[in-house]
């Protein structure tokens, strides 16, 4: 064939012009495209007892959204990353959600240690970040949303609660790590606000298996009873050794962190009966959102499903905040996202009313507390609309959008 | 003096504990040097066998000391025959393929058990000793570790099976010019070590409880203790055992499990850099 100047440049306009329909016909094919939401959870490793509820909560979310049309006409994609309870894959898959997958929202992250590994890259990336677990406060930063409990939610009441009925002699018992390290710092504070005193303070590494040392320490202190901060399958076995020293009937004990990996289902009743916990959520809340959601989860999931988590229900929780603040934005985009979540947006969800506060972009719900007793959780006492007091003493997005850190609030 | 007798049983309680979770891994690695990175694992599902084994209904005694042994040492010899054997004398192999079969392990619990598995407690209630209290099967533990560890003593020194596995561990070619079958005893003894795992796994389950990653809490401390040990079986294991749980349980009575954490690795270190060949390098050499 031969090719003049002019049949050339013909063929080079057709060319153009069929490249620009294309990009035009993709343009409108990508407006139809799913959206995608990641979840960056442990589902396997030692990390697994938290994980795995989280991200079938957040399937069922996913689920419960396409079944009800999508968010804005468009389908709704879950990419599940599993980072195996190593700190390195957090790092790798944050950025592999943000750059490749390009996904709208990340809702990961469970130890405070995770959630600062992923915080920055999501940040360099501008993609918006929702970390639901309950943790020990402070994270001030305008990219996150932080949808779990706070101390000046749970410590707050807990202690005081246990302090009345056991006693003002306290032992604390903690994981070494940042949760750990802050959260028995809390425990303290109000212990002493509350005219009491704590014994010690003993923190554990979190493959430490053998208590009993530690077993005796707290029996030559004699307090009135212990605060746990345990976290993970290994300390599970505190639990164990403290009741088969019959102790659990002698010194009785309060958690800020027992049950959420479903302790009081691997543990017997005799081992862990009469435990004190608060969180934002218990399955056995009695309301009709929540009846239904039961309901409706145990058919998904099947009815012996073994309990649904507070973690699992803050993942629940943030994904349809994030949802709604999606429809009133009207968009995916990450800022008119947050501006729409930052109008304060809430949600009636099976824990109450949950309302995101836009100063510390954390939540402000119902919390209760609840007693172990025969593989349940027990409600005992609900406190209605707790305010993320701790994180608002240090934050302020409104008036300083660019902070970006984790304050330690000085106790 | 009440806290000393308390203090004196935790000790025994930490020397006899580690003792259990290092002597299966001291008669496969010290005896065929093979290096078992899926011990853990094998520890793991002894306490699965102990749990499903009461469970099922079979009694917690049964299924404690006889099951979890016997479930355990079966999958060791089924590892031996189908992995094991074709990597002798290449340890860093075998390292990848154990651990291999430890993530596999780990996998497969997961899938079958998922991962909240209900736990039993331990018998036996608690002992008052003046004004504290311990559970009394602590010196359950004890007393098994004691009759595991005279056991494994006695079969090897005094029976003629004792006999045949420490000469063809010596020299395999001369065993063999003798008219032993070395394939067979290696798939004895690593079911044996596989088996004391087992056993070891299921009598700590009530004490730890059973998690599909439980493993990874012990199979550091077995490898150290059975590095300090050195070469031989039930010596070696015994002193390191004793060193460490000594130290570890003082130091962290004395300050906080960190430290108590800390003191048993540094006296690992202290230790394998004064005695590279382990204790029994050094004392005890005509030890077992």
């Amino acid at each position: 064939m031969k090719v003049n100047r002019r049949a050339f440049l013909n063929g080079a306009a057709a060319t153009a012009a069929g490249l620009a329909a294309s990009g035009g016909f993709s343009a409108s094919a990508r407006a139809d495209a799913p959206i995608k939401v990641a979840s960056i959870h442990d589902l396997s490793g030692g990390l697994d007892i938290y994980g795995k509820p989280m991200v079938d909560a957040l399937t069922f979310a996913v689920e419960e959204a396409n079944a009800a049309g999508g968010l804005l006409g468009r389908k709704i994609e879950l990419l599940s990353y599993d980072p195996q309870s190593n700190m390195q894959l957090y790092t790798q898959f944050a950025t592999q959600a943000a750059l490749k997958d390009k996904v709208a929202v990340v809702h990961g992250g469970i130890t405070s240690a995770s959630r600062e590994v992923i915080r920055p890259v999501l940040d360099r990336f501008k993609t918006l970040y929702f970390y639901n677990t309950q943790y020990e406060g402070g994270v001030c930063d305008r990219d996150q949303f932080d949808t779990g409990v706070t101390p000046a939610q749970t410590v707050e009441k807990l202690v005081p609660y246990a302090m009345k009925k056991w006693g003002k002699k306290v032992y604390v018992i903690a994981a070494d790590y940042n949760y750990g390290q802050i959260t028995s710092q809390w425990v303290k504070k109000y212990v002493q606000e509350n005219g009491g005193e704590v014994v010690a303070i003993d923190f554990f590494p979190l493959d430490v298996t053998n208590f009993g040392p530690t077993i005796s320490k707290i029996q030559a202190a004699k307090p009135d009873f212990v605060s746990s901060a345990l976290v993970g399958g290994a300390h599970i076995s505190f639990y164990r050794q403290w009741a088969a020293a019959g102790m659990r009937t002698r010194i009785p004990m309060a958690s800020t962190t027992f049950a959420v990996g479903n302790e009081h289902i691997v543990l017997s009743p005799e081992e862990c009966n009469g435990m004190l916990v608060c969180y934002n959520y218990f399955q056995g809340l009695k309301n009709k959102t929540n009846e239904a959601f039961v309901a409706k989860f145990h058919k998904r999931f099947g009815a012996d499903y073994p309990n649904i988590t507070e973690l699992a229900m803050g993942t629940y929780q943030g994904f349809w905040l994030w949802a709604s603040a999606v429809k009133k934005a009207k968009s995916v985009d990450r800022m008119k996202v947050i501006e729409a979540l930052e109008t304060g947006i809430s949600i009636d969800a099976p824990s109450g009313k949950v309302t995101i506060d836009p100063p510390t972009h954390h939540c402000i719900l119902d919390v209760h507390i609840a007693e172990v007793k025969d593989k349940n959780l027990v409600v005992l006492e609900n406190f209605p609309q707790q305010k993320p007091s701790d994180t608002a003493a240090v934050c302020n997005l409104i008036k300083n959008p660019t902070d970006n850190q984790q304050y330690v609030i000085k106790i | 003096m009440d806290l000393a007798v308390v203090l004196a049983i935790q000790v025994l309680y930490a020397i006899a504990s580690l003792a259990l979770i290092s002597l299966g891994l001291a008669i496969v690695f010290g005896m065929m040097r093979v290096i078992n990175l899926a011990h853990g694992e094998f520890l793991m599902l002894g306490g699965y066998a102990a749990i499903v084994g009461t469970h099922l209904g079979f009694g917690l005694w049964v299924s404690m000391l006889v099951l979890a042994p016997a479930a355990v040492g079966l999958i060791g010899v089924v590892v031996e025959r189908t992995i094991i054997r074709f990597l002798y004398g290449r340890m860093i192999d075998t390292m990848l393929a154990t651990w291999g079969l430890s993530l596999f392990l780990i996998g497969l619990t997961t899938f079958v058990f998922g991962n909240t598995t209900v736990g039993i407690s331990a018998p036996f209630g608690a002992l008052a000793i003046g004004r504290y209290r311990t559970s009394a099967y602590t010196l359950f533990v004890i007393a098994v570790a004691t009759a595991v560890l005279g056991g494994v003593y006695v079969v090897l020194r005094h029976t003629r099976l004792g006999l045949i596995a420490r000469g063809t561990m010596q020299n395999a070619n001369m065993a063999a010019a003798l008219g032993v079958n070395p394939p067979r005893v290696y798939a004895v003894t690593f079911g044996v070590g596989a088996a004391l795992s087992g056993l070891a796994g299921g009598v700590l389950a009530p004490v730890s409880g059973v998690f599909p990653t439980i493993g990874v809490a012990y199979i550091a401390k077995a490898f150290i203790t059975v590095i300090g040990g050195g070469a031989a079986i039930v010596t070696g294991t015994v002193s390191a055992a004793s060193l460490f749980g000594t130290i570890n349980q003082l130091a962290t009575f004395a300050t906080t499990p960190v430290f108590g954490e800390v003191a048993l690795l540094g006296a690992a270190i202290v230790l394998i850099r004064l005695l590279p060949q382990g204790i029994t390098g050094r004392f005890f050499r005509r030890g077992l």
